[in-house]
């Protein structure tokens, strides 16, 4: 899932400067569940930015409302009726949910509320880890599942860097080495013979090195 | 002969080698660039010339080692793959060989999180085995890293930079049983000269070398053992406690800890280190890493009994 986190609120309130009625969108989806832009985080933040301009002496109307996706447009859509008469809009979705908003409402100004930060899982209650890059070009098949260009802090596709040591990465001892994980892994498979073969120079042109990508199914196009 | 450089030179005729470090200063200072090749002029065969070394920003190595070439030096050019991708990678390639560089170290390079640049964007288009393995291809098969012929036009000339290729490696990182099947990928890929890590640990340092001896790397590569003076016991415990991929026994610490003159023990140290993997199999040289200290390798060298170095035999 998309992992998300809310930025610090002395950031948000200087992009609500000037508005008097503001929309505060969640989406239910990926940052519900990694409690960053659900239902409940919309309503405190609603109330934070209220307290703030009553702290300023502002009357400004703050309402909230969370949708399925902000990642599609027919749930967007269901919006119109929600977003007359604000002036502002502020989305707690990813990237990508702002991005859809900004283009179903091109006449309305939308922030975003949060920071994108990463594809991943949770690895444990309140801690989200990364796991792709969505290089465009999945590698799982060569490394035991374990992704080197997301879990290797050089993206190295060949082997661990002089600076693994006890399983760790070299620029902080909380961080696994990626390329460590990815030769137990081979090992206890009994598939280490895939780390003699040199891994080619990668094509980052499908990557997002290649510009804005687009994903077309031609047999399901209308 | 594949680049044709002295330090190919010297170890085909068989020397036992000696390199050393120049760090390009950390501004526009072309003198202390001067006063450093000048400090190791004849006392090491070929000098690494660092890029950008711990992610800080410095003098290019390229720049640098054409002012150490005109000093009398012989440089060996790192690269990294942290600042450049495969474009400005081979032009670099490409503008070294027609300043007169003839060596190249690849490697990946210390994370941009050291340095003093830690908001940076690292690249890593290449790592640093594909990096000698498209050098090694512009220079043999005088080809760039698409395929394309390295020539001006159609009808021009093939005109290939020829480096002597090195790469590093660390008998002391982990997984340990990878690191020699990270060498032999390495060599495969083209190596033709390997500079290790700084040895502290003798012991896991013969134990690499006889896995490395067992499976004939030794016959395919130059091999030299990357040797550290050190100043005081708390460099080495900084090193201990703070760099990722270094073996420090508590002995030495001791030793230097209880050294009278911390300084001329760290001497004491490297010289017998020297003198120790000297005798060991596979050993074709030392590289004398004197990290801003420069001024200590004439000693080192002529105390190790390596002074004065050999010239190239006349063809």
């Amino acid at each position: 899932m998309i992992v998300a986190e809310q930025k610090d609120i002395a950031e948000i309130i200087p992009m609500t400067e000037g508005y008097q009625n503001i929309l505060v969108i969640g989406c239910d989806t990926c940052v519900t569940v990694c409690l960053a832009g659900g239902a409940k985080e919309v309503a405190i933040l609603a109330c934070s930015l209220r307290l703030a301009a009553r702290a300023r002496g502002k009357k400004v109307q703050v309402d909230e409302i969370s949708i399925e996706r902000q990642c599609e447009k027919e749930f967007v859509d269901s919006l119109q009726s929600t977003v007359r008469g604000h002036d502002l809009l502020i989305s707690m979705g990813c990237g990508i949910g702002v991005q859809t908003i900004a283009e179903q409402f091109p006449n309305l100004p939308v922030v975003p509320a949060l920071n994108t930060k990463l594809l991943g899982l949770p690895e444990r209650q309140g801690v989200w880890v990364e796991r792709c890059q969505a290089c465009g070009q999945c590698i799982l098949d060569k490394t035991g599942g374990i992704c080197p260009i997301s879990r290797c802090s050089k993206s190295l596709l060949n082997g661990p860097c002089g600076g693994s040591q006890n399983g760790k990465c070299e620029i902080n001892k909380e961080i696994d080495c990626g390329w460590h994980l990815i030769y137990e892994r081979l090992k206890s498979l009994g598939r280490l013979g895939c780390l003699e073969e040199i891994m080619p120079a990668k094509d980052w042109s499908r990557s997002r090195d290649g510009g804005p990508r687009k994903v077309i199914r031609e047999d399901m196009c209308l | 002969m594949k680049a044709g450089s002295r330090l190919e030179k010297l170890l085909i005729q068989g020397e036992f080698v000696a390199t050393a470090e120049l760090g390009p200063p950390k501004s526009a200072d072309i003198q202390l660039i001067k006063h450093k090749a000048g400090i190791l002029r004849g006392f090491a065969d070929a000098v690494n010339i660092t890029d950008n070394q711990t992610a800080i920003v410095r003098v290019s190595s390229i720049a640098a080692g054409k002012i150490a070439l005109d000093e009398g030096l012989e440089p060996i050019i790192q690269m990294t793959c942290r600042d450049r991708n495969r474009l400005a990678m081979q032009s670099d390639i490409l503008g070294a060989y027609v300043l007169g560089l003839r060596n190249l170290l690849c490697l990946s390079g210390d994370h941009q999180s050291f340095g003093n640049h830690p908001q940076a964007k690292n690249v890593y288009d290449l790592d640093s085995i594909q990096l000698v393995q498209m050098a090694k291809r512009m220079r043999d098969e005088k080809v760039f890293q698409c395929g394309e012929e390295i020539r001006n036009t159609k009808k021009s000339d093939l005109l290939e930079p020829r480096m002597f290729l090195g790469v590093a490696a660390n008998p002391f990182a982990d997984p340990f049983e990878f690191r020699v099947v990270r060498l032999a990928k390495k060599i495969k890929a083209g190596a033709d000269f390997v500079q290790t890590q700084c040895i502290f640990d003798l012991p896991k340092f013969k134990r690499w070398m006889e896995m490395v001896v067992d499976q004939g790397l030794h016959e395919k590569v130059f091999i030299l053992a990357g040797i550290m003076p050190i100043k005081s016991p708390k460099v080495l415990q900084y090193m201990k406690n703070n760099v990722a991929g270094m073996s420090i026994p508590d002995e030495l610490i001791r030793r230097m800890e209880g050294a009278k003159d911390a300084k001329a023990e760290g001497v004491k140290i490297c010289v017998e280190l020297i003198q120790a993997v000297r005798e060991i199999p596979g050993i074709r040289g030392v590289h004398i890493m004197a990290v801003e200290w420069e001024e200590i390798v004439p000693t080192i060298v002529r105390e190790a009994g390596l002074w004065p170095r050999p010239e190239v035999a006349a063809e």
